[in-house]
């Protein structure tokens, strides 16, 4: 298979796009798409100020490096959650995401969830019990906190994930087999800052596929933790990517078609719901500051009162790395 | 002689001359969830696969 570009042999076939490449113009194809993305959807401009969340994995570090070529005023956040699962997870996903910020000069905030709340993702789960055995529940919603905390406190314009269009393709397939309309209806590539200490959030690498964004990782020479979050295993998630992609073997585009149609309908009005009313039920938790629909203190924030001894307050100098 | 494919510790043998997506049908790995890397260098999966080749699978999906 050659290169569509300069006939040279191709490292990269992206049979959805029809589209085959050699090394140097995939890595170049895809900063250019990158950019046509965050154009297209409104993500964000040259002159704001980015906060890029890295977990040390390929799509985020690819992300981050990605938009530090386009030459984004663009910092990282790395949240330490204390994940062990017996291969060292957090610390060697945070070992990376340092050496790759420290490789370029960039600036990476360090979130220690131990040091500023007592205890670890999964010590917090077995507290709360709200995910039951597996702490994804937990990981979530105090990530979520904590990025938008950082976002907000810190000053950035926007809060940029690596979501990849897998990702996208599970989580509107999970919603959609539960008709989940509230969250269909706040998916997409950019999610407005619509609220008084809500981030604004966009996704840069929503249309790629997340073969294309190991491709770039590897192709780049960024060093990514390869192993699984040791609580991935059975989630619903991965189970749901493998559909797609077995949908995807037979037929070259179904996953991108899928995305893309959704935003199209989404776009037309086909979930407008009573989710309106919902957004303006949201109020400020009176502890953080942050957007809830909960009667009082947001589940944030009800969750990390049942750790003792736990200080939920602003960070000092010591809690956030930069 | 036969072609290794290596995945996340495992390891599949198939005949030469196949391509790799032919290879990864066979072996029941599913094309779109990998990549494959020859000699460190990725390769597309219309690439034939040679006696004696071994074959790294960097799996890509992740998660949770």
């Amino acid at each position: 298979m050659k290169c569509r570009k300069c006939g040279v042999k191709a490292v990269m076939n992206m049979r959805q796009h029809k589209l085959a490449l050699c090394k140097d113009h995939y890595l170049e194809w895809m900063v250019a798409q990158t950019q046509r993305f965050i154009e297209k959807y409104h993500m964000f401009t040259p002159q704001e100020r980015i906060l890029a969340a890295v977990s040390g994995g390929k799509d985020s570090l690819s992300l981050w490096d990605i938009l530090w070529r386009s030459e984004y005023n663009c910092d990282g956040i790395y949240i330490s959650l204390g994940i062990d699962g017996g291969v060292n997870y957090s610390s060697e996903s945070q070992k990376l995401a340092q050496k790759f910020a420290d490789e370029r000069g960039l600036k990476l905030h360090v979130v220690n969830i131990k040091n500023l709340y007592g205890e670890t993702v999964p010590e917090i789960n077995q507290r709360t019990r709200r995910g039951q055995d597996k702490p994804c529940s937990v990981c979530g919603l105090i990530k979520r906190h904590e990025m938008n905390r950082v976002a907000r406190d810190e000053g950035y314009d926007v809060l940029v994930t690596g979501h990849n269009l897998d990702d996208e393709a599970a989580v509107l397939f999970g919603n959609i087999l539960t008709w989940s309309t509230g969250y269909l209806l706040r998916q997409g590539p950019v999610l407005g800052a619509d609220h008084p200490g809500l981030a604004r959030k966009a996704k840069p690498l929503c249309r790629f596929y997340e073969r294309e964004m190991a491709a770039y990782a590897i192709l780049r020479g960024i060093e990514y933790i390869y192993d699984e979050c040791p609580f991935a295993e059975g989630a619903k998630s991965i189970y749901y990517k493998k559909i797609l992609n077995n949908m995807e073997g037979d037929r070259p585009g179904v996953k991108l078609s899928f995305y893309l149609s959704f935003l199209q309908a989404r776009d037309s009005g086909l979930f407008a719901s009573p989710v309106d009313d919902e957004a303006k039920l949201l109020h400020a938790c009176p502890t953080c500051g942050q957007p809830t629909s909960a009667p009082g203190d947001c589940t944030f924030c009800r969750t990390i009162a049942r750790i003792p001894g736990t200080r939920n307050e602003p960070l000092s100098d010591s809690d956030v790395g930069g | 002689m036969t072609v290794k494919f290596l995945l996340r510790g495992k390891e599949y043998e198939v005949k030469a001359g196949m391509t790799v997506r032919h290879a990864l049908e066979k072996i029941g790995v599913e094309p779109e969830s990998v990549l494959a890397t020859r000699g460190g260098e990725l390769i597309t999966e219309d690439e034939v696969v040679r006696e004696g080749d071994i074959i790294k699978l960097v799996a890509v999906i992740s998660g949770g």
